[in-house]
């Protein structure tokens, strides 16, 4: 396998310790638990997304493990501003704040709150059950364009996190372009439903959610494949990242980094394990590889 | 990743406990190590974290909105059950159970397996003392009440200036907050911290140790995965009888 030589990198404004993030969503409700998270060997965190308003999110069921991966609908649970504080234990620290809105003004407020707390920002217009967030705005490039706009004016990193739930993912990432993003992120969950034959309805509480962990690692790399070809700014691919091999695949597909999230069920250690498999001193620089499939 | 959707479960028997406090008993057995618990799900309303008090059954107090709509289910009725979930006490040797109010849940299989020699049972009243018939045959039990109803009267905690916790090589510990504190205080002062094992409960949202909701300060530990068991001496410097979060990751003292 293809092994890399390592050392921090820079991706889209944002200084990391190496090509690892830790997903938005997961293991990321506290400062406490970002700071693990980084000790384990992770190269930035990205936190669980934070809205407007406090939210508790949606009844449970709330997560499901399923073949192959893990099918979620948390309803975008969220301290709101109260985050700033947990934020105090990883200050300095490559921390990415994932927001969302309903509306441009909304981000930008949620983003304001964080401008000295963070690294840098992911807006989140792709969570795929919460109801007038996320991909509700995420599949319309023009509301795309708006958020990242306003969010960009801040003059911080500004991450742009899309859905694969859309006809035409480059649309929407030349419209985070657009807006100003240093970055794209790909992909958020796959909108997906289980029914619990057992109890004869759907086994989340919310009906619906999003199909995370190996199960969208194909469509992931499609998605990060097809906005290389269509952006300039670096491409963050996440979906279904469980190991080393992963992750070179996906910087062949044009990532410069990868985000990874579900895998951390199995392995609280995963960023760990899979650096110890990536990474060696005689390895080849990582640039070599970032988009080299499209050759 | 294995998949583990609900298991449906029918609920065969109903018993009051306590006027806050009922077993429900389901057609369903799930091999289990004391300790850990199960993701319960009332079809409808929610999904909440519940000790099992036997490999067919959980008992569980009237709190909120999950465990009202529990109480009023029936013979007969399903629910789902996902798990068991989290590590369980890990016992050998000399086990000394510190139990309050619907704490005494999780510790109840362990006494019932013969693994616990004393326990110390605490609650508010006579009538909210859980498991004391069963508990009184499956080992010595001294009991406190709040309201000196029965056995002494005060604290739980007061028992354990009864014993010699250093006597012990396990002392497994479930109850209230506060009380959880204030042993792990007491076994800190004696030297023996390491010793406890304290069962601990946090909001969840999902059980596998992936969504963050259960995470303590601060360490970050996952109280669905890394516990819901820790040992005392990881625990002396956490949020434990401080503050707890709330479903939007708030912090709310305790």
């Amino acid at each position: 396998m293809v092994t890399l030589k390592p050392g921090p990198v820079t991706v889209g404004g944002v200084d990391l310790g190496n090509h690892l993030l830790l997903a938005a969503g997961v293991l990321g409700t506290t400062g406490a638990s970002l700071a693990r998270i980084l000790d384990t060997g992770a190269g930035g965190v990205v936190t669980k997304s934070i809205g407007p308003v406090p939210k508790e999110g949606h009844a449970g069921p709330c997560v499901v493990t399923v073949d192959g991966g893990v099918l979620n609908a948390m309803g975008l649970p969220n301290p709101s501003s109260e985050f700033v504080q947990e934020l105090d234990r990883v200050r300095g620290r490559p921390v990415v704040v994932s927001i969302f809105g309903g509306t441009p003004e909304e981000f930008s407020t949620v983003a304001g709150w964080f401008t000295q707390a963070a690294a840098g920002f992911e807006l989140n217009v792709s969570c795929p059950h919460a109801e007038g967030y996320g991909a509700a705005l995420g599949s319309d490039p023009a509301m795309i364009e708006a958020c990242t706009r306003a969010v960009s004016r801040l003059d911080l990193p500004t991450w742009v996190k899309l859905t694969p739930n859309v006809t035409d993912i480059a649309a929407c990432g030349r419209a985070a372009e657009r807006g100003g993003a240093t970055a794209i992120v790909a992909i958020n969950t796959v909108r997906a439903m289980r029914i619990s034959t057992a109890l004869r309805r759907p086994v989340l509480g919310n009906r619906f959610g999003g199909l995370s962990g190996p199960a969208i690692f194909p469509i992931a790399v499609r998605c990060v494949y097809d906005l290389y070809e269509a952006c300039s700014v670096p491409i963050v691919g996440c979906g279904g990242v469980a190991s080393a091999d992963n992750v070179v695949e996906m910087m062949m597909a044009g990532a410069s980094a990868v985000e990874i999230g579900s895998a951390v069920q199995g392995d609280v250690g995963i960023f760990g394990t899979i650096a110890a498999d990536l990474y060696s001193p005689d390895g080849i620089e990582p640039q070599e590889i970032v988009g080299c499939a499209h050759a | 990743m294995r998949e583990q959707m609900p298991m449906g479960a029918r609920i065969t028997r109903i018993t009051e406990e306590s006027p806050s406090i009922r077993t429900f008993t389901f057609d369903l057995a799930i091999p289990f190590t004391p300790g850990q618990f199960v993701m319960v799900w009332v079809p409808g309303v929610d999904e909440v974290p519940m000790a099992l008090s036997a490999e067919n059954a959980i008992t569980v107090q009237r709190v909120g909105e999950a465990t009202a709509a529990l109480f009023n289910l029936a013979v007969g009725d399903q629910i789902g059950i996902r798990g068991p979930f989290g590590n369980g006490f890990a016992v050998t040797g000399r086990t000394l159970a510190v139990g309050g109010g619907v704490g005494v849940a999780p510790l109840y299989p362990l006494a019932a397996a013969g693994s616990v020699e004393i326990f110390l049972l605490g609650a508010r009243t006579a009538a909210d003392l859980l498991f004391a018939d069963r508990l009184g045959e499956a080992c010595t039990l001294v009991t406190a009440t709040d309201d000196g109803s029965a056995g002494h009267h005060g604290f739980v905690t007061h028992l354990l200036e009864r014993v010699d916790p250093v006597d012990f090589d396990h002392i497994c510990v479930c109850g209230p907050e506060g009380m959880m504190r204030a042993v792990l205080s007491i076994l800190d002062r004696e030297g023996c911290a390491e010793r406890g094992q304290f069962a601990l409960h946090r909001y969840m949202k999902c059980g596998i140790g992936i969504c963050g909701s259960c995470c303590i300060d601060p360490d970050g530990l996952r109280v669905c995965r890394d516990g819901p068991v820790f040992t005392g001496d990881r625990l002396l410097a956490s949020e434990l009888g401080r503050y707890t979060r709330d479903a939007s990751g708030r912090r709310k003292p305790l």
